[in-house]
């Protein structure tokens, strides 16, 4: 009797310790969502989302940031998205299991995924900027500097390059859930394997693909360390027209007015606010993919 | 052409008619299209390889030149004596002013500080003069730099500049350890909670609520980071320097604590369902199975959690940027400010004229970290992976 209470003792004791560390990360979380909004919403405004920087950026809105932002984003999604895409398939229709090809591609992609945001920066530097960029210089404009300095088409290849994994994953867990005995139909009543692909296939799986979008889009709107040096800029004061323009970015403009503003205390409620703005952003994507995702795993079990 | 050729050549055999497939050209290019697509995760990683570690071959290339190099090894004796007289003198200023390092844009001035000083004891100091004639011409300057890598100076911005990344392996590896010790207890003790514990319902609220944390911005965590838990840190256990190894390594922590709890709750669920039943069956309690049968079942997949958790921490970029204080010191003390590795390539790679040396021990940095996260992740790959099918299928 004494003996079973002890070991019950010991059983609650373990399980509140396990217990407590998830409820620990969940209170971090919280906290820092509630930090943020506190300190972040008061500054919202029509006019700080719509207006630019003034007075040395110390007043003024974000706008040349949210726009670049979205720029940024979109061109790495037309970018990243097709070729995440085509990946997948050839992951799940072309290649055999066990083939050693696929193995090598899957290991690819999962180095991708764990390499430093920071080396994909060095590699927008040293291989779009230094290395293409330069070429196309030489031979288009004679040496004339045009690509070959950090402009926004760089730092969105090179953000496409880093999402290119979170898109591959998500289309691949879609196109899995595609039951076989349609792919079968389909070849059964003649088509040929692209067409099942494009006409079968594809379809079925929309939803995994809008799910890897929207977490490359989060994941590219949030990271800061690869276009530090391949496009974004501390300020400018047009918003960015053409691919060879730098641009501004959320992520960065918290950085700089953080570390580098002449007057932190001053500037700390639009550093508030572009926080707040930023974790919104992410924060909405990333709920509209974990529903999307939670959909797609039900339709698996059915 | 080929292909036409080919494919009458088929139909002349007259007997495939009705076992092969009919040859379409738009299915041959799609299925061709792909499989060069999906090549390209395999290109990038090699161009990345490449192209990173092409930017740091200068200095190992001019590093070979023969002449003088008698007084280049005496170079490295003189560069270590000022390495210490460095540390006695400046650490003290450096801290001081590092206090303030996130409200001004100080690295720089910092740095120079730090270069200063070490010149000025450097002019007392006899053997100035074989320094001065080695570090006479160009290759000089790219040859010293690759002597100096195991130094712990790093003065990049000076009159002689030395590229010490000792300080940095160090300050990397100090906050990588702080990190983790905090990120996978909690992490591992948090999925092992919600693979066998937790109802289904507390499932369903826990498992996407750590998701949505691994969703946030590191540049955000940093923000939280340097103006809030800074702060509360240093009222709990009362230390000097603000921004410090410790705040910058709870805050990595809390970026690697979803990767670690998603690799681990996989893991933890992998685990056959009949281990968990055989074990009750013998009379063991729900904890007893948790903690003794389903945990040892999953170790390799939770070494692998963490070896991509230390992986995630190592490289990153913006927290280390934000919280760490970015002063380059030697010290073993969890409360000093550290610069890390991806931290130095942040701060610097902007300010620096490309091609020279500076620029070319930045890549350099950028390819060890390159190469340590790889090694991780393969062996997280292959080793783990091979060693968890066979426990669970018990081979």
């Amino acid at each position: 009797m004494i003996k079973s209470f002890r070991k019950n003792i010991k059983g609650i004791l373990i399980e509140g310790l396990t217990l407590s560390s998830a409820l620990l990360i969940i209170a971090i979380i919280v906290v820092m969502i509630v930090v943020i909004v506190i300190g972040g919403k008061n500054q919202i405004s029509w006019e700080f989302l719509t207006s630019f920087p003034k007075d040395g950026m110390t007043k003024g809105g974000i706008f040349p940031a949210i726009y670049g932002t979205a720029l940024l984003v979109i061109i790495m999604s037309v970018a990243a998205v097709p070729f995440g895409t085509i990946t997948a398939i050839y992951l799940t229709e072309y290649a055999k299991e066990n083939a050693i090809i696929a193995k090598v591609i899957r290991f690819a992609v999962r180095t991708l995924a764990v390499i430093p945001s920071i080396i994909y920066g060095l590699f927008g530097l040293g291989f779009f900027i230094k290395f293409v960029g330069v070429q196309m210089d030489n031979t288009f404009l004679g040496g004339q500097l045009k690509w070959g300095q950090p402009n926004i088409l760089w730092a969105s290849l090179t953000m496409a390059l880093l999402t290119l994994p979170v898109v591959i994953v998500s289309v691949e867990e879609a196109l899995k859930t595609v039951p076989k005995d349609l792919r079968a139909a389909s070849l059964a009543l003649g088509a040929t394997k692209w067409q099942t692909i494009w006409r079968v296939v594809l379809p079925g799986s929309v939803s995994g693909i809008m799910t890897g979008t929207i977490l490359a889009v989060s994941r590219g709107a949030g990271e800061v360390a690869p276009i530090l040096f391949t496009g974004v800029a501390y300020y400018v004061a047009t918003l960015p027209g053409s691919f060879s323009d730098q641009f501004m970015v959320l992520g960065y403009h918290i950085y700089v007015m953080t570390t580098q503003s002449a007057n932190v205390d001053q500037t700390l409620p639009i550093q508030f606010g572009t926080t707040l703005v930023l974790l919104a952003l992410t924060f909405i994507l990333n709920i509209s993919a974990i529903i999307l995702r939670y959909r797609i795993r039900k339709k698996k079990t059915n | 052409m080929t292909k036409e050729t080919k494919r009458k050549k088929k139909s002349e055999s007259g007997l495939i008619d009705i076992t092969q497939k009919k040859f379409r050209l738009s299915d041959y290019l799609a299925e061709k299209v792909i499989k060069g697509v999906a090549f390209l995760s395999i290109t990038i990683v090699v161009l990345i390889f490449i192209f990173v570690f092409r930017e740091s071959l200068p200095i190992f290339s001019n590093a070979k030149a023969p002449e003088k190099t008698e007084l280049a090894s005496r170079t490295v004796e003189t560069q270590e004596t000022y390495g210490e007289v460095t540390d006695k003198t400046a650490t003290a200023e450096v801290q001081e002013t590092y206090g303030e390092v996130t409200d001004k844009p100080a690295a720089g001035d910092v740095q120079e500080t730090y270069g200063e000083v070490t010149d000025t004891t450097a002019q007392t100091n006899p053997a100035e003069k074989s320094y001065t004639v080695s570090a006479g011409s160009g290759n000089d300057d790219n040859r010293g730099a690759l002597k100096s890598l195991l130094t712990k100076d790093w003065v990049p911005v000076s009159e002689k500049p030395r590229y010490g990344i000792l300080a940095l392996i160090i300050g990397t590896f100090k906050i990588t350890i702080i990190s983790i010790l905090f990120a996978a207890p909690v992490a591992i003790l948090a999925a092992l909670y919600t693979a066998s514990f937790a109802s289904r319902r507390m499932k369903e609220i826990i498992k996407p609520t750590i998701e949505l944390l691994a969703g946030f911005p590191s540049v955000v965590i940093g923000f939280f980071a340097l103006m809030v838990l800074a702060t509360f840190l240093q009222n709990v256990f009362q230390y000097d320097t603000r921004l410090n190894s410790f705040v910058g390594g709870i805050a990595m922590g809390i970026a690697a604590i979803p990767i670690i709890f998603t690799i681990t709750e996989d893991a933890l669920t992998a685990v056959p369902k009949t281990f968990n039943e055989a074990s009750l069956a013998l009379g063991a309690s729900k904890w007893q199975t948790a903690f003794f049968v389903i945990l040892p079942a999953a170790t390799p997949g939770i070494f692998a959690a963490v070896l991509l958790g230390i992986g995630r921490v190592f490289g990153e970029t913006m927290i280390a940027l934000m919280a760490t204080g970015n002063a380059a010191q030697m010290g073993l003390n969890p409360f000093e400010s550290v610069r890390t590795l991806a931290a130095t390539i942040g701060a610097e790679m902007a300010e620096v004229v490309f091609g020279d040396t500076h620029y070319n021990v930045l890549f350099l940095i950028g390819s060890l970290l390159f190469i340590f996260t790889f090694i991780l992740n393969a062996i997280a790959e292959f080793y783990v992976k091979g060693k968890l099918m066979k426990r669970i299928q018990g081979k």
